[in-house]
């Protein structure tokens, strides 16, 4: 929303405090909308789209106070910027506002000038919080967004049964060398957008992007009925997306692609590591050592989709597996048992 | 009360950010709304209630601040801060402050 026309609600009893504030919004070329009282107030801000609330805490029906409670119980409107505009003498009332969310108070009768420069300082707040809502939601996933809105940011994790998904281009540095920088990234996007498309779409969230690799979760941060069902389903579906993308490249001259998908199920340690100004969402433990090792087996088994035991338990016989028999693989002290899922390709 | 009736500085500071014209027709709504607040005002005290009480003295008094009203200002902020035990002689006061108030802002307004 661009900060000239921003659209504002006034909440005041008083008329003559109502069209003087919406007058005053109205001149900085912002739009105003009027609620006599807090009720109506928060029935309007359910139902519009508004980027500021200006305040007023004497009103009968609902009150500011009551009005600022609920704003802040109601994750929708949580973030919604508060100006309080009030004459309650006494900074207990303007410190219980702002311990209750309000952004800024303003005595009344409201200072035009003072009221200009709050609206606009309020107004960039939100814009920098919806950026970083967005960025959070473009790095973060959705989920994870979400459960950071939900329970804050805490560096620190627990534990949760999910499966774990790594996913890999095959031989993609010398994929690389033979074609332009521009035409590497074009290719990572395009690779991302299916991969993420369909690891979304079977409630997947990825947590990890590397180079030319991925790793996704199923089953955290929010739980998943069936997680290693919707990972399996989600590694078949990854690799028919790579089909028809490779069908475009191959016909457009460019050489087709593989991808290896390696997938464990297990006990997982889940939560935000790092430090406190920057962290990402993570899940770290053997279940997810052991994806990341059954994702660089598939090449030498010559397979597109590794599981593990736990994950093919899980599956009972739901998706067509094939048991690879024990396989040693790298950091692990005993053999694991392997089994591969077969990709159905049209000849 | 030494309070002027019409502070001339604010007035003009308010027709200056919001119009003549607009702070002509918000008056016009004050006035309209002015026997509500006061109707409000004693039956809040003939029904004890403080906060409606305080409520609708607080209402009187920043409208009239907006309008540079500072002798109405002033007695409602005395009604605001005695709440209910404010005398009746002190609201027939309050409304005298607010005629007087209502006359000498039409004649500036509308000269």
């Amino acid at each position: 929303m661009a900060e000239s026309g921003a659209k504002l609600l006034v909440a005041d009893d008083n008329k003559v405090n109502r069209l003087l504030l919406a007058r005053n919004v109205e001149l900085l070329g912002h739009h105003a909308k009027l609620a006599e009282n807090g009720r109506i107030a928060l029935d309007m801000l359910r139902k519009g789209d508004f980027d500021l609330l200006l305040l007023d805490m004497e009103m009968p029906e609902m009150g500011g106070f009551e009005v600022l409670t609920h704003l802040r119980s109601d994750a929708e409107l949580r973030d919604l910027p508060v100006i309080v505009t009030s004459s309650l003498e006494g900074v207990t009332h303007i410190a219980a506002c702002i311990e209750l969310g309000a952004e800024d108070y303003l005595s009344k009768p409201v200072n035009p000038v003072i009221l200009k420069a709050r609206i606009n300082s309020s107004l960039e707040k939100k814009r920098l919080r919806d950026q970083q809502k967005m960025l959070i939601s473009r790095f973060a996933t959705a989920e994870v967004a979400a459960d950071l809105q939900e329970s804050g940011f805490e560096l620190g994790g627990r534990r949760v049964v999910a499966t774990v998904m790594f996913c890999d281009i095959r031989g993609f540095t010398p994929l690389c060398e033979t074609q332009s920088p521009e035409e590497t990234i074009e290719l990572l996007n395009v690779f991302y957008t299916l991969m993420f498309d369909a690891i979304s779409s079977h409630g997947g969230v990825i947590n990890q992007i590397i180079g030319d690799g991925l790793m996704a979760i199923f089953g955290a941060p929010a739980p998943l009925a069936d997680p290693a069902l919707a990972a399996t389903r989600a590694a078949l579906e990854m690799h028919e997306m790579i089909e028809q993308l490779n069908q475009e490249r191959v016909a457009g001259g460019k050489q087709a692609i593989a991808i290896g998908v390696g997938i464990a199920t297990g006990e997982v340690i889940a939560g935000y590591t790092g430090t406190h100004s920057r962290a990402t969402y993570t899940c770290i433990g053997d279940t997810v050592n052991l994806a990341s090792r059954l994702e660089s087996h598939t090449r030498a088994a010559g397979c597109d989709v590794l599981i593990d035991d736990d994950t093919c338990l899980a599956l009972a016989g739901r998706l067509p597996t094939t048991a690879l028999g024990p396989v040693s693989l790298k950091g692990k002290a005993q053999a694991v048992k392997v089994f591969s899922v077969e990709v159905q390709r049209p000849h | 009360m030494n309070a002027v009736t019409i502070d001339r500085a604010a007035l003009s500071d308010l027709q200056d950010t919001a119009g003549a014209e607009f702070v002509a027709e918000l008056a016009e709504t004050f006035f309209e709304e002015a026997p509500g607040m006061f109707a409000e005002l004693r039956a809040a005290q003939s029904a004890g209630a403080q906060a409606e009480f305080r409520r609708a003295a607080h209402s009187i008094k920043t409208n009239a601040l907006t309008f540079g009203a500072a002798l109405l200002a002033a007695s409602a902020r005395d009604l605001e801060r005695d709440g209910l035990s404010t005398n009746t002689t002190a609201i027939e006061a309050l409304e005298a402050a607010y005629e007087v108030t209502r006359l000498a802002l039409k004649e500036i307004l509308h000269g």
